[in-house]
């Protein structure tokens, strides 16, 4: 693993990890990560709170805040996916999710 | 203005590539996003390097835009078809700055990029070569554009939007959650002003919702149609967005986007703040 890699594929070099609740992870459909699928964070009441395209390995990464959101996700030929997470701060969250 | 003039959609866009008279720019937050493909035939356009002054903290002056519409290939009378990631954020604030710049013909791809993707839409790699122009822009016009001395003193007289998430309102967030969270401004927002996400206006797909129920959505949450209305979010990205729904698809007249909005206004010495969910007082 290079310097500044961890499991989620995405680089965090230059983040102070112990400041962010950050919650990441991957996003594949029959196993194969998916490109340009859309992944959307909503608050704790359901409120759109941020969105990113995942990356050519299917990754995605919020610095969300404490405590419950869910991650909508959005990707051609598929119904949306939910998936409820929490966050804590200095901690990352990942969350693999199947489309 | 109106949605008609204002507001194309993917299927109008892909009948339409290739048209001599219509420029398609590509604006993104992710600046390289135009690298790994476009819509064929469009332009990029980086909204760090060319539409920022590179020293100040302002745009690129009149002289500056022309040179680089020139250097663009984009003529005076060519349509100009704006779209990008983010739900149009950045290209939302393109369009307002071409609108502050006077261009005549400005529309937006509605859904933009993610519209486009989720269609399964052609994106290409080869970047085209236009010949340059001779653009003239017009003088900046700040009726569309708020100043943060007008903001303070709209404070309980005029409809003020913030239209970031109600994280970011109510200061328990300090930037859009894509972003880490460390800023140096302080967290909150401006006293009395209404938090309507930007994401009210938009489909998930991106696209932007009905006129009957955009009216809605802000009639509910306290919008004075009576009032003029000045926008802001975290740098003016948003906001554009919100100003493009207000003003170009709802044709209300005294809109202005605050492009200063929180990272300025949540830096300033001695201003106002409110913390909390609710809009706090005057």
């Amino acid at each position: 693993m290079s310097c500044g890699a961890k499991l989620g594929g995405l680089s965090l070099n230059g983040v102070n990890v112990a400041k962010e609740a950050i919650i990441q992870g991957q996003v594949v459909r029959e196993g194969v990560p998916v490109e340009n699928a859309y992944v959307r964070l909503l608050d704790r009441t359901g409120e759109f709170t941020a969105e990113v395209p995942t990356n050519e390995e299917g990754h995605f990464r919020f610095f969300a805040g404490d405590g419950e959101w869910t991650l909508r996700t959005l990707a051609p030929r598929a119904e949306a996916v939910d998936k409820k997470v929490i966050a804590q701060t200095g901690s990352i969250a990942e969350v693999a999710i199947a489309v | 203005m109106s949605r008609e003039n204002t507001l194309v959609s993917a299927q109008w866009v892909e009948d339409h590539l290739g048209d001599d008279n219509i420029v398609l720019v590509e604006v993104d937050e992710d600046t390289s996003a135009y690298d790994k493909g476009h819509i064929t035939g469009a332009i990029k356009l980086d909204w760090t390097t060319d539409l920022q002054d590179q020293v100040r903290r302002d745009f690129i002056n009149k002289e500056q835009f022309e040179a680089l519409l020139s250097s663009k290939g984009v003529g005076n009378d060519d349509t100009v078809v704006l779209y990008g990631g983010n739900n149009n954020w950045f290209a939302a604030y393109a369009y307002w700055y071409f609108k502050l710049y006077g261009h005549q013909d400005v529309k937006l791809l509605d859904g933009g990029r993610k519209k486009w993707e989720l269609d399964s839409r052609e994106l290409v790699s080869d970047v085209p070569e236009r010949p340059a122009t001779t653009y003239s822009a017009q003088d900046q016009d700040t009726s569309i554009r708020a100043f943060r001395d007008e903001v303070v003193d709209a404070i309980g007289v005029k409809n003020l939007v913030d239209v970031r998430s109600p994280d970011e309102y109510a200061g328990r967030l300090l930037a859009p959650a894509h972003l880490p969270q460390e800023q140096a401004q302080r967290a909150g927002h401006i006293p009395t002003a209404a938090n309507v996400p930007w994401s009210k206006a938009a489909n998930d797909d991106g696209t932007f919702r009905s006129d009957d129920e955009l009216k809605q959505i802000y009639t509910e949450a306290g919008v004075d149609w009576s009032k003029d209305t000045i926008a802001y979010c975290r740098i003016g990205e948003r906001s554009s967005h919100t100003w493009f729904v207000f003003h170009e698809l709802l044709d209300e007249a005294n809109v202005k986007n605050y492009d200063g909005s929180w990272t300025e206004y949540g830096s300033l010495v001695g201003v106002p703040v409110s913390l909390g969910d609710e809009r706090g007082e005057a």
